[in-house]
């Protein structure tokens, strides 16, 4: 029987250990419906999810949920949105209790005092260029003030086929801003002309992603095995979609049989019992869904199958510990 | 270690390694000291799926909150052990 230490070297063992026991059962709440910008592709609105609910104003309800949830096992709240940073009390019945990661666009600041060590995620979408055509307005100009050196902060950088050859500006401006930056991929659910992926797209971008990565490794926060997932869709011999994804909301799920997913993971709407089909857009082509946490999770919850060769192992590890990192189980 | 207790083991292991498809190991040669978390390498989902097992083969709940102390079949066996007395 291959075991794990026979696989790995006494480093690799000792950085396996440091995460194997983490045990992270994360779910996902939509805080509100409302968003101060309207990004072309965000696939809360492309989707209609933002109707699909009526938002709960009763903050007393929220410390409520909060707690039921924490019965239910979760111990990562992933706030998404809307822009979680217009309800802040709703952010504090989570943070309060949890550790706690908030998407935002970054353009209202978290106020350190009130939240001095939750974990923000920046959305970024490219240059100023993309950023004035997918979101109307360049947004780093904002945000980066906002953050500048914020050891708890990052950018969620995400890539779209039109900054091939331009994402090395956009870490260089992140790196001098003393943040850390995740790319991931844009999924164009509202086909936006010229922001899908080609196949020959995807190829170009994994090498850049690699090159990021080499480049600027203590800026990017990532791993090539990630970006191989990501660009290909391929995990060992597996092909992501519905029959694979693990980010599945457990009411929802009724597949059979059941592929390795989260444990009883949920992604909420805001009035805290509509429940989403999963971490993003129903309407969404599994087969093309390029969601980063999802497939950062396709590859965590099968950490059996990677207990195969010394490599598979040392790729699984790499994703858990960028996976930890981002959502601060473990420092950067 | 009583036959009882050596059964046991014998038949954690092969209920693990049935679950887990575990190749090259029999439920004889499975190492009972074997840490399942740091060398077999399961998670929290294996283990829940191998504690429903347990519990339909011996009758016992086995609460969420003890998963993190049956760490190996020995462990778990002494555990099945325990609460089958305790329900006697």
């Amino acid at each position: 029987m291959k075991t794990v230490s026979s696989l790995l070297d006494a480093q690799w063992y000792e950085r396996y250990k440091k995460i194997s026991r983490l045990n992270i059962r994360s779910s996902i709440y939509d805080v509100t419906d409302r968003c101060n910008l309207r990004c072309k592709g965000c696939f809360f609105f492309s989707s209609g999810e933002h109707e699909r609910a009526s938002e709960e104003k009763d903050v007393t309800k929220w410390h409520a949920f909060v707690e039921k949830e924490m019965d239910r096992g979760v111990n990562l709240a992933i706030l998404i949105g809307g822009e979680p940073t217009l309800c802040m009390d709703r952010i504090e019945a989570f943070y309060k209790r949890l550790p706690t990661f908030c998407a935002t666009n970054g353009l209202i600041k978290v106020p350190r005092d009130r939240f001095p060590d939750m974990m923000v995620g920046l959305s970024l979408w490219g240059d100023a260029e993309d950023e004035k055509t997918l979101r109307g307005q360049d947004t780093f100009k904002i945000t980066s003030a906002n953050y500048e050196g914020d050891p708890h902060a990052y950018y969620l950088y995400t890539i779209t086929p039109k900054q091939l050859g331009k994402t090395e500006k956009i870490i260089k401006k992140i790196e001098n801003v003393g943040l850390k930056v995740h790319m991931q991929l844009l999924s164009n659910d509202e086909d936006v002309n010229g922001f899908s992926w080609k196949p020959e797209e995807l190829i170009a971008i994994r090498e850049e992603m690699d090159g990021m990565l080499d480049a600027y490794p203590g800026t990017v926060v990532s791993s090539k095995y990630y970006h191989k997932i990501i660009t290909t869709g391929k995990m060992l011999d597996r092909t992501f979609g519905w029959n694979e994804c693990p980010s599945v909301t457990i009411l929802r799920d009724n597949r059979d049989p059941q592929p390795k997913r989260l444990t009883n993971f949920i992604r909420w709407a805001s009035d805290l019992k509509t429940v989403h089909r999963c971490c993003t857009s129903e309407t969404r082509d599994c087969s093309t869904c390029k969601d980063g946490a999802a497939h950062m999770s396709w590859v965590m919850v099968n950490k059996r199958a990677h207990i195969k060769t010394p490599q598979d192992l040392q790729n699984w590890i790499e994703v858990y510990e960028m996976f930890a990192k981002l959502y601060q189980f473990i420092p950067w | 270690m009583t036959t009882d207790t050596k059964q046991t083991i014998i038949r954690i292991a092969e209920i693990i390694i049935n679950e887990l498809k575990l190749e090259d190991v029999t439920p004889e040669t499975f190492d009972a000291d074997l840490d399942l978390v740091d060398e077999v390498g399961i998670d929290s989902m294996d283990l829940a799926t191998i504690a429903l097992v347990l519990r339909d083969e011996y009758g016992i709940r086995i609460d969420e909150d003890d998963y993190p102390k049956l760490t190996t079949v020995r462990i778990i066996a002494e555990y099945i052990g325990d609460k089958l007395a305790d329900n006697q």
